[in-house]
């Protein structure tokens, strides 16, 4: 099973000089796709915790009727096909839209642009953080809330001061998964946002098209790729594993 | 080793693509034929076909034609875009018959040792056409409002045939006085997608999210065209696309495989082509 889940990734590795891979990565599409998908999952992550925390929270400190659907719907969007999940962002934002209609007559459009790009990613990456977060805001004890408000914090002190830091560590693996799985998304992103070199064309974009005209250029893509996400998830374990220690 | 593991970097990748890669190769099975077997001709078993996408409804028909008149055999397609599956094939891809949408594709494979010198044939050509939604949201009325400000444009990737096509038309265009040689730039400026193929690109302009795409003529089907409407590309600034089909070396059914190049450039497998919208081959 090992073997089976790092052999193809070391085939990528082996399969182009490291020399070559440096100059390929000064290329410009490469670049632009680079920077394109930093910035957008860098977006895609504030996005999700700013509205990701509080319903987090909720789903992990009230019990009340519906939860378990809530629950249920914020999972489906990781289980869901990527494409069904760009073809669902359309019909719902694309100027044609349920709600895209309305947008539109305000003058904003949304599908083939960068905005459509981020919202393709926290669409399918989204839920990992609240997955964790709410884990984590479950395993902070009640009692020491309890004991800090009784003390006389505000509500706002006792999520800061108590819940926040003992919560800390499943809320951070939450965000650097999110991101993870926001820079790996292709499905949705193309169908959503389209491909166009520079604004909407994101590296899993730029390794597909690089399959098609060049397999040099998709190999180095994926191999950057690869190093990034390997050195991200590494370090993001090492500091987790200290933090526990 | 490293060709070893080049092998089998190649073998996942396969797997990869067909399990993972959703959004675009549209594997699709012809519905297999239980007909008796009373009458088995030599020509039997599973065949694998890739053919460019703009193929699909036409090869679908024809390959359900070849299986009744076959019995005993099923055809198994793979429809994306050219030079996808090109790449595929080079990679060691199964496939017994290559349907490209133009000769460069076709002659990548031939160069790779894929296809043999001269086994490709033209079975067909196909020109191109600008569609737009019905309500025309872009307000499209004739081929110089393509260059219009703020126009959604949706074409193929210039990696693909028809996306290649499309620019070829833009620069000729361009080299005439009635659309000024800033035409093609202006008109490019426009484009807000590159699809990974020619089916991606109408349904986009059919689902209105585009004001407007080039396409194969093939590709507006009777079915779609209360969605899309069209405006003709002159003669001389259209590309005539030629599409070779041929079996591979490492055809699995090599007999199957030429019997089904022999249906497609029959008199019976044009019939189907043309009603799709396909020039046939010897004209």
């Amino acid at each position: 099973m090992l073997v089976f889940l790092t052999l193809p990734l070391l085939a990528l590795l082996l399969r182009i000089p490291l020399v070559d891979l440096l100059s390929y990565l000064l290329r410009e599409n490469v670049r632009q796709a680079l920077a394109l998908s930093m910035k957008t999952t860098a977006l895609t992550v504030l996005v999700t915790i700013l509205f990701g925390t509080p319903i987090a929270y909720l789903l992990a400190r009230r019990s009340f009727r519906g939860r378990t659907l809530l629950d249920t719907l914020i999972d489906l969007p990781m289980v869901l096909p990527p494409s069904v999940a760009g073809i669902a962002l359309l019909v719902a934002f694309g100027r044609r839209g349920l709600l895209g209609q309305q947008l539109s007559m305000w003058g904003i459009e949304l599908a083939f642009t960068q905005s459509a790009v981020v919202l393709a990613q926290v669409f399918v990456a989204a839920p990992l953080y609240i997955k964790a977060a709410s884990t984590g805001f479950m395993g902070v004890e009640r009692e020491l809330e309890d004991a800090a408000a009784l003390d006389g914090a505000s509500a706002w002190q006792v999520f800061r001061l108590i819940t926040l830091p003992l919560a800390w560590i499943s809320l951070f693996s939450g965000i650097v998964t999110t991101w993870a799985r926001a820079l790996g998304e292709f499905g949705a992103t193309i169908i959503f946002a389209g491909n166009f070199i520079g604004r909407t064309q994101t590296m899993p974009l730029a390794i597909y098209q690089g399959f098609e005209q060049d397999l040099n250029v998709a190999i180095t893509l994926a191999v950057i790729l690869l190093a990034i996400s390997f050195g991200v998830l590494f370090l993001m374990k090492q500091l987790v594993g200290q933090r526990l220690n | 080793m490293v060709q070893r593991l080049g092998y089998v970097w190649s073998v996942f990748s396969l797997l990869f693509l067909s399990a993972c890669v959703g959004s675009s190769p549209a594997i699709s099975e012809s519905v297999p034929t239980e007909a008796s077997s009373g009458a088995q001709v030599q020509a039997s078993g599973e065949l694998t076909v890739f053919a460019a996408a703009s193929l699909t409804a036409a090869f679908t028909e024809a390959a359900a034609q070849f299986e009744a008149q076959n019995p005993g055999t099923k055809v198994i397609f793979q429809f994306a875009g050219s030079d996808q599956m090109a790449e595929q094939i080079l990679q060691g891809a199964p496939a017994d018959v290559f349907a490209s949408a133009n000769t460069k594709q076709m002659d990548k494979v031939v160069e790779g040792g894929e296809i043999a010198h001269d086994a490709a044939e033209i079975f067909a050509h196909n020109r191109l056409v600008v569609v737009y939604p019905s309500d025309n949201p872009g307000n499209l009325n004739s081929l110089a409002d393509l260059a219009k400000p703020d126009l959604k444009l949706v074409l193929a990737s210039p990696s693909v045939p028809v996306g290649a096509y499309a620019l070829t038309f833009l620069e000729k265009a361009s080299a005439l006085p009635e659309y000024t040689e800033s035409y093609s730039s202006t008109v490019l400026a426009n484009v807000v997608s590159y699809e990974d193929n020619v089916k991606s690109v109408f349904s986009k302009v059919a689902l209105g999210e585009a004001d407007a795409g080039i396409v194969y003529t093939t590709d507006v089907s009777p079915e779609s065209a209360d969605k899309v409407k069209t405006l003709e590309i002159p003669n001389e600034l259209n590309t005539v696309a030629s599409y070779p089909i041929a079996v591979t070396k490492r055809a699995a059914q090599p007999e199957l495989a030429a019997a089904f190049v022999a249906y497609i450039l029959s008199p019976e497998g044009q019939t189907i082509l043309a009603k799709y919208g396909f020039v046939p081959a010897n004209d």
